[in-house]
């Protein structure tokens, strides 16, 4: 509870009743005082939690409940299975496929996303003509709606397209490939236009915590004779430590849970082959189009049951600095 | 002290829960009193799958308004949805809310079967009687012991659309009747470089489309009864109709790359490569017409070469070669839609409102009488090749019903791309038959 009270009041706790009052009035006042707070506390999360509670956490219980039965979401669930949903899930070839695509991606995404990110804000921080602009443009793709995104790439990249004729007219015609078509390589090419997507992201944040640097500290190093380099390595990284952190939670986060963009720009086959398939996607092509409910139920749990440990897993030992005393005990 | 607050807070939650669950179930729909016709003002729902622009969406807004200006009691919301969508997701859910729209498209076979069994459709036996006699056979797909849960609008077999400027090209006299005439056209078409046969296998179902004809060539009618009925696929022609088919994809009949290529909806699908003069032969069914005008860039020169035959026999095997695979859509009514509901399901198949659906080009009407709206030279020879086919089996994979459906296709696409193999799509098949 103490760290409740610390974020609510961080000046210091309660304010202190005005001297000279009656010991008693004071404990009065300090009950009113105390019975205040707790309304404000339930009038400004009341909402929140309910819409939490209501949109999160019932649909998550429905969706185990209805793991556990054989149903093609016609009438009520009756024919209770166990877990035999979820020993399926397993045992199926495709779905063990998802899981390793997924894994593609949420380390590419970091491997590929978070270098590029690095020196594009770095390079965008600096003062030059024209900075905004390129800004912009950076952030552009990730304003762009999965949809739209999605579409534009699976035209581009189709046979005797866009990049296709890109390539031939500057003489690399012979590094053509079957981009959404060849199954040992289409997850590499969705996982090209997902960083396409997503690097805008992660420039912005990181040049949100480039602007928190404090100048001072890089003026300071360049006294003592730092060099560009240094002051980057030694100075400018270590105070973005947070803002790394946090990006890489939330782009790990998103490429295990990653559907719109792949279910659109890869085609049911490839999808239903494997070679495309993530988790989310695999879900919604068992669970709708093969009508099998309950089955796709016990794909979503799993989903969230993946996403949770590895969110909680991450908190523990790579946030855990950055948000003491939020979801651990207060730092002593 | 804290472990109390705990306590509160939660008693508090859990109260607003359940107020607002309590709140949700509330107002609770009662049987409306049996009442006459027409008397009071009744709004439809109409959820139909005509989503794209086209003749066949504006259609459907004519019928509703025309259906609306005979009598005005009845308003009629139209909401078009892309038809995967609509019958994988939003129909089943909405179907499962207890708020579904009156008037809906159904799927026939084993998907009719399971909504008629969750009691989610409105019995017309009684209700449409001389309109399901006017419908015919086909009626059957949609009925299910014996009564009639929905009519179909559209009903039609499949067969290959071609180019019969490239066949006369390639010097291809007459449409191949058998599956070595059908090699031959093949191997004359790839000597004057066209793409022989395009087919949408990103899809799955266009793919999977080759192996429910090369089954229906291996397979006796009554095994695909049986098939249908029982969902036992213990018969070899199963395993041959993936033999049969791998040999045929062994010939490279297809375009390159087939497995990304989409069914139907743009000019990168195998549609668009038929429309657009880049391949010869397309294997569609007779709704293929208005999805043809629909990606071809320049439809009137589409409509100069476009032309249909049936799929050729396979000789020496057990299948009726006249028979053919087929299928429609239809609509049913909600178990609790209002008898209005009804009356305009009767008036969308009567031969008059029929017959202006075929005069759209984007299907085969049904109705008896209505036949003489179907101009369309290809159409009318899908027509003629429909009354005149022996056996008409519903697409397999609506047949089989959805879950084998599907695990049927996914494994048959494999095949197409290279890593499958014909007992794969059979042990598939049975597996996904206990699912």
């Amino acid at each position: 509870m103490s760290s409740v009270n610390q974020t609510l009041n961080p000046a210091g706790g309660v304010s202190a009743p005005p001297a000279g009052l009656r010991p008693a009035d004071r404990k009065a006042g300090r009950a009113r005082e105390t019975r205040r707070k707790w309304y404000e506390i339930i009038g400004l999360t009341t909402p929140a939690i309910v819409v939490y509670v209501m949109f999160v956490l019932v649909p998550i219980g429905f969706a185990f409940y209805y793991s556990l039965f054989r149903w093609r979401g016609v009438g009520p669930p009756t024919d209770y299975i166990g877990f035999d949903n979820y020993v399926m899930a397993f045992q199926d070839p495709i779905f063990l496929d998802a899981l390793r695509n997924n894994a593609i991606i949420v380390f590419g995404s970091l491997l590929i996303q978070g270098p590029i990110a690095l020196g594009v804000a770095l390079l965008l921080n600096r003062h030059f003509r024209g900075r905004t602009v390129f800004r912009l443009l950076a952030f552009v793709p990730y304003v762009l709606a999965e949809v739209t995104v999605g579409i534009m790439w699976k035209l581009i990249l189709t046979e005797n397209g866009t990049f296709d004729a890109l390539l031939r007219s500057i003489g690399l015609g012979g590094l053509i490939q079957a981009w959404l078509a060849d199954l040992d390589i289409v997850i590499w090419t969705l996982l090209f236009v997902l960083t396409w997507k997503y690097v805008g992201f992660a420039i912005i944040l990181l040049l949100a915590g480039l602007s928190n640097v404090p100048q001072e500290l890089n003026e300071a190093a360049q006294i003592d004779g730092a060099s560009w380099w240094q002051i980057q390595r030694h100075v400018t990284l270590p105070l973005l430590g947070p803002t790394i952190r946090i990006w890489m939670f939330l782009s790990m986060i998103g490429s295990l849970q990653v559907f719109d963009v792949i279910w659109v720009t890869s085609v049911p086959a490839v999808r239903s082959l494997g070679a495309s398939a993530t988790m989310a996607t695999y879900m919604v092509d068992n669970g709708f189009f093969a009508r099998l409910w309950g089955y796709g139920n016990a794909i979503a749990v799993i989903l969230f049951v993946i996403s949770f440990v590895a969110a909680i897993l991450f908190q523990r030992f790579l946030l855990r600095r950055d948000i003491e005393g939020a979801i651990t005990r207060k730092a002593k | 002290m804290a472990i109390k607050r705990r306590v509160r807070t939660v008693l508090a939650l859990s109260i607003t829960t359940a107020l607002l669950a309590t709140g949700c179930s509330g107002g609770e729909s009662e049987e409306p009193a049996e009442s006459e016709l027409y008397k009071n003002p009744v709004t439809l729902t109409w959820w139909h799958n005509a989503s794209q622009d086209g003749p066949g969406k504006e259609y459907w807004q004519k019928v509703a308004k025309d259906f609306n200006a005979l009598h005005p009691t009845v308003t009629i919301e139209i909401e078009g949805i892309e038809t995967n969508q609509l019958q994988r997701t939003r129909l089943p859910a909405a179907l499962l809310s207890n708020d579904p729209p009156d008037i809906f498209p159904t799927w026939g076979g084993g998907e009719i079967r399971e909504q008629v069994e969750a009691d989610y459709l409105k019995d017309l036996t009684d209700l449409a009687k001389d309109e399901i006699a006017n419908v015919g056979s086909s009626a059957e797909i949609w009925a299910v012991n014996g009564r009639q849960y929905g009519l179909p609008f559209r009903m039609g077999i499949e067969g290959i659309w071609y180019n019969k400027d490239m066949f006369e090209r390639a010097g291809i006299a007459a449409p191949p009747s058998t599956f070595e005439e059908l090699n031959e056209a093949v191997t004359k078409l790839k000597a004057i470089n066209v793409v022989p046969i395009a087919v949408g296998a990103g899809d799955k179902w266009p793919a999977a489309h080759w192996w429910y004809n090369f089954a229906l060539r291996a397979c006796s009618v009554d095994t695909l009864k049986k098939a249908s009925k029982d969902l036992d696929f213990e018969d070899p022609c199963f395993l041959k109709a993936g033999e049969d088919l791998k040999a045929f994809i062994d010939t490279k009949p297809f375009q390159n790359n087939f497995i990304a290529t989409p069914g139907q909806n743009d000019p990168t699908s195998a549609n668009g490569l038929l429309a657009n003069g880049k391949a010869a032969m397309e294997l569609m069914g007779d709704w293929n017409k208005g999805t043809l005008d629909n990606v071809a860039e320049d439809a009137e020169a589409m409509n100069k070469f476009i032309g249909w035959f049936p799929v050729p026999a396979i000789s020496g095997s057990n299948g009726d070669p006249k028979a053919a695979l087929g299928g429609g859509d239809g609509f049913s009514c909600a178990k609790n839609a209002p008898a209005e509901c009804v009356e305009f399901l009767k008036y969308i198949v009567s031969p008059e409102v029929q017959k202006g659906y075929a005069e759209t080009g984007t299907g085969l009407p049904v109705a008896k009488g209505s036949e003489s709206g179907v101009s369309d030279p290809a159409l009318r020879s899908i027509l003629e090749a429909t009354t005149s086919a022996t056996y008409v089996q519903l697409w397999l994979d609506t047949a089989f019903g959805s879950t084998v459906g599907n695990a049927m296709n996914d494994a048959i696409v494999a095949i197409f791309a290279g890593n499958g193999t014909p007992q794969q799509v059979v042990d598939a098949m049975k597996s996904a038959a206990r699912k």
